[in-house]
């Protein structure tokens, strides 16, 4: 790594108030400041890489809010990611993670595959059995925590039903090649079709190409540098051979990975790639105006949280508020610290469940005072996290995907 | 570290409020000073002042240096610990105690972070106008022992005036109480200013009784353009003598500008010599007749550009250059030193003048932006920790910097301290009987010497 990056770090603290980490816990280790120290005196050969150590860097969501606030321009979530990828790079993957990373997740079909059981487990009825049962408090944590975040799944996955080309309605007025993310592919379709419908009422042909892979961000979180390389390779040759003026995603983590491909100068076409590739609030909002005169009331009270991914990652903030107060009839309410991660961090809910429990607490205390009836948001990590915790807590506050509620105001 | 004193430390409280794990010491060895780091023998979280005293026992008896710290925001190594020591941290002890209407103060905890105190008594319609850079995450605690300024400062005064009652934890893990929410108070010496800015070497304040005073009901921004330094120093001395005292009277250099611009894109023309930004709060009347007064003086001084906010968003835009000055200093080179030479304000141009050579003169790069109001700049110097040649001329050009800021009567630290960073200076400033009775109130406040030891003199 290079050395200038963390001696860039002039320890000033204003990371600490950002990090949800330090909020909980007000320890030097779980903040940023000190994820950098550390990995400073690592290179510096002042401290081993002890287990201990990693376990302190392993708190880090890498939600990137310290960069943020970060008055020097040290990005200390990217700074720990990347310091994994080349540990991982020097010591391999673990058995499970080159399961994962390397012989599901690039193959959309094995990843559907693997999820088709699942969706025979809510089907059946047996969810519902188990769960009442407290089944599931036999089984390891991690596997019980899944199981409590997994919603109801749809028929089948977005990629095989999806139309590789939808037509603009009335005539075209641009091109848009479409990025499924697998969440929202797997779980979130009617998201993702509300995306969709918007983008062509706008007057845009929307290309989604069936050969399109996740966008890596997964590889990059577990370490796995060179199958982040596959994953953007690929990506990058279906989507440049497209004529589009665009490249959408409803995914704020996959939008903030495809923009990041261009980073690696080795990837040839990444430039022309990531410079195309926009969240579809960017999109939305540049037809604000023909929006507001299509869409019909929603009296609803709604508040809005930002995604780690597309607040930090992308600075994505005005956007999807723009849009929510546009629509007639709509009550926005701010949400404290809107932009303070919820937990869901990726797979962070899975691995650090404790944490990952305390955080989402602390959001879900923001959303009651908020007042709101309608929570929104625009990542699948975040719709999963924030569902878990509403449902346990707050049924009656209904969780939206971005698109979701504004295809709704279109057809009310 | 022996492991029975350990034992004792986590008697006191408990196992994982006690840190000494060399990973949890490497991160509790710094603060925000650069060039300078240590690694304490133990880290201590304690949950209130019973702790505290049972903790200060402990140290005073078997001899064990004690250092305080609260986020580690500091800019003179006042929180860092030799390796034989015990950092006090004063995170956990972070509770609000009272916010009293009637009587208008604030009792907190040392670990209560600055803004959030702002922010709970705004809320009421009150204000504490302290508010160091670093207020986002600055502990209260930490504030009273630096006697912590701020951008209100000329208006509003800094941290000192605000302090009415301490509760002190001694070395001996006794209590000193001192002052309190009497307004009137001359009974016997005055403790408190001692206290406050005493670095960690007199005591630990387990609770603060601050002051607070009605919230300003309005507030304008303005900003003004100068292609000559000298005319924006006196624009701030006559705005002063025409007895208008803004809250706020900030002031940006041509170096400063420039990293501004580079980075921000906020606007700023590259070839003027200084911006100051201007704010006045108060009553809606009164602070629109001050504003008239600024830009008219503004003029007279040949400002070449002049913009009042028309709205609290405009002000924030128009702030945003002094807000990110240092964010833009510091991204020019890895290591950034922040000083604050201070002089009485009249002396602003010619001190002004001195940085400007020194730099030169030691070739090295500084940008100087700071509080014009109240003669306390912040001269900052690009540099490269690796690059010892530099870091020696860097040194050495702050060195004719205080000494030029003593010799105008100011003084080589407005609100950062001593720590162990300035500590060769202070002498030059204090004299040999500043020191003398200096060290005599720490002997009796401190016989052992274990509070924060090597700090300040």
């Amino acid at each position: 790594m290079d050395y200038v990056r963390l001696i860039n770090c002039m320890r000033c603290g204003m990371c600490l108030p950002s990090c949800p980490t330090y909020k909980e816990t007000c320890l030097e280790t779980a903040s940023p400041r000190g994820r950098v120290a550390l990995v400073r005196k690592i290179q510096e050969g002042q401290l081993l890489e002890s287990e201990r150590l990693l376990h302190y860097l392993s708190l880090c969501l890498d939600c990137q809010a310290c960069a943020s606030a970060c008055p020097c321009g040290v990005n200390p979530g990217e700074l720990v990611a990347d310091f994994t990828c080349e540990r991982k790079e020097r010591d391999g993957l673990g058995f499970m993670e080159e399961v994962i990373l390397r012989h599901l997740l690039p193959h959309p079909d094995r990843l559907e595959a693997s999820v088709a059981p699942l969706r025979l487990y809510q089907k059946i009825g047996l969810q519902r059995v188990v769960r009442k049962l407290g089944i599931m408090k036999v089984f390891p944590e991690p596997i019980e925590r899944m199981e409590s975040l997994l919603p109801a799944l749809p028929r089948r996955p977005l990629r095989q039903e999806i139309m590789e080309v939808t037509a603009a309605e009335g005539s075209e007025k641009g091109r848009i090649g479409f990025f499924l993310g697998c969440v929202m592919s797997l779980v979130f379709t009617d998201a993702s079709r509300a995306t969709v419908r918007l983008l062509s009422s706008l007057g845009y042909t929307v290309i989604t190409p069936k050969s399109q892979v996740c966008c890596g961000a997964p590889n990059m979180l577990g370490g796995d540098k060179k199958g982040l390389e596959e994953a953007a390779r690929t990506n990058i040759d279906v989507f440049n051979q497209l004529d589009v003026d665009f490249i959408v995603t409803d995914c704020g983590g996959c939008g903030a990975e495809l923009k990041k491909y261009k980073k690696n100068a080795e990837l040839e076409g990444s430039e022309k790639f990531s410079s195309k590739v926009r969240d579809i609030s960017e999109i939305l909002s540049l037809h604000s105006e023909e929006l507001s005169k299509k869409f019909r009331p929603l009296p609803m009270k709604v508040t809005y949280h930002d995604p780690c991914h597309i607040a930090h990652c992308q600075g994505i903030r005005a956007e999807p508020r723009k849009l929510l107060r546009i629509v007639p009839g709509l009550e926005f309410s701010e949400l404290e610290a809107a932009d303070s991660c919820c937990g869901s961090g990726g797979n962070y809910n899975i691995t650090r469940p404790e944490m990952a429990e305390m955080i989402l607490d602390r959001k879900l205390e923001t959303i009651r005072k908020s007042g709101a009836d309608v929570v929104v948001t625009g990542n699948p990590g975040c719709l999963l996290q924030l569902k878990e915790g509403l449902s346990r807590q707050m049924p009656e506050v209904r969780l939206m995907h971005l698109t979701e509620l504004l295809v709704q105001s279109l057809d009310a | 570290m022996q492991e029975s004193f350990v034992r004792e430390l986590r008697n006191i409280a408990g196992e994982r409020n006690v840190l000494t794990d060399p990973e949890s010491l490497a991160v509790y060895g710094y603060d925000s000073t650069p060039e300078l780091e240590g690694a304490p023998g133990a880290v201590i979280l304690p949950s209130g002042a019973e702790e505290v005293a049972r903790i200060m026992r402990l140290c005073s008896g078997s001899g064990i240096n004690v250092t305080v710290r609260g986020s580690g925001t500091n800019l003179s190594g006042g929180t860092i610990s030799s390796a034989d020591g015990v950092v006090i941290q004063t995170s956990r002890m972070n509770r609000i105690i009272e916010i009293d209407e009637e009587n208008l103060t604030a009792t907190v905890e040392p670990g209560v972070i600055t803004s959030t105190l702002h922010r709970e008594v705004e809320a009421l319609g009150l204000f504490y106008p302290p508010d160091p850079g670093s207020m986002n995450i600055s502990t209260m605690g930490g504030n009273i022992a630096e006697n912590s300024g701020g951008l209100r400062g000329l208006k509003y005064g800094v941290t000192s005036d605000y302090v009415m009652g301490l509760e002190t934890v001694l070395a001996d893990g006794g209590l000193l109480k001192t002052g309190g929410k009497a307004v009137k108070d001359v009974a016997g010496y005055r403790i408190n200013p001692l206290l406050v800015s005493s670095e960690g070497t007199l005591g630990f304040f387990t609770g603060i009784t601050v002051k607070l005073i009605p919230k300003p009901k309005a507030k304008i921004t303005m900003l003004a353009h100068f292609p000559l330094l000298q005319d924006a120093a006196y624009a701030v001395s006559s705005i002063i003598a025409a007895k208008v005292i803004p809250a706020t009277l900030e002031f940006l250099d041509k170096v400063t500008i420039r990293c501004v611009e580079d980075f921000a894109h906020v606007g700023l023309p590259l070839d003027v010599d200084a911006v100051l930004l201007v704010e006045v709060d108060g009553h809606p009347a009164a602070i629109a007749e001050e504003a008239i007064s600024v830009e008219e003086i503004c003029r007279k001084h040949n400002c070449t550009f002049f913009q009042r906010a028309k709205d609290a968003d405009e002000g924030l835009k128009l702030a945003a250059a002094r807000r990110t000055a240092l964010s833009a200093l510091a991204r020019v080179k890895p290591t950034t030193i922040l000083e604050d030479a201070t002089v009485p304000r009249s002396c602003i141009a010619a001190m002004l003048k001195i940085i400007r050579e020194s730099a030169d003169r030691h070739n090295v790069t500084i940008g100087t932006f700071g509080h014009a109001g109240d003669g306390n700049l912040h001269p900052t110097c690009l540099t490269d920790e690796r690059d010892k040649d530099e870091i020696a001329r860097a040194h050495a050009a702050f060195e004719e910097i205080f000494d030029a800021a003593i010799a105008m009567g100011g003084t080589i630290t407005g609100e950062h301290g001593i720590g162990v960073a300035k500590k060769k200076y202070l002498p030059k400033l204090s004299g040999e009987n500043g020191i003398r009775i200096m060290r005599g109130i720490k002997k009796v406040f401190d016989p052992a010497g274990i509070l924060n030891p090597g700090k300040i003199f």
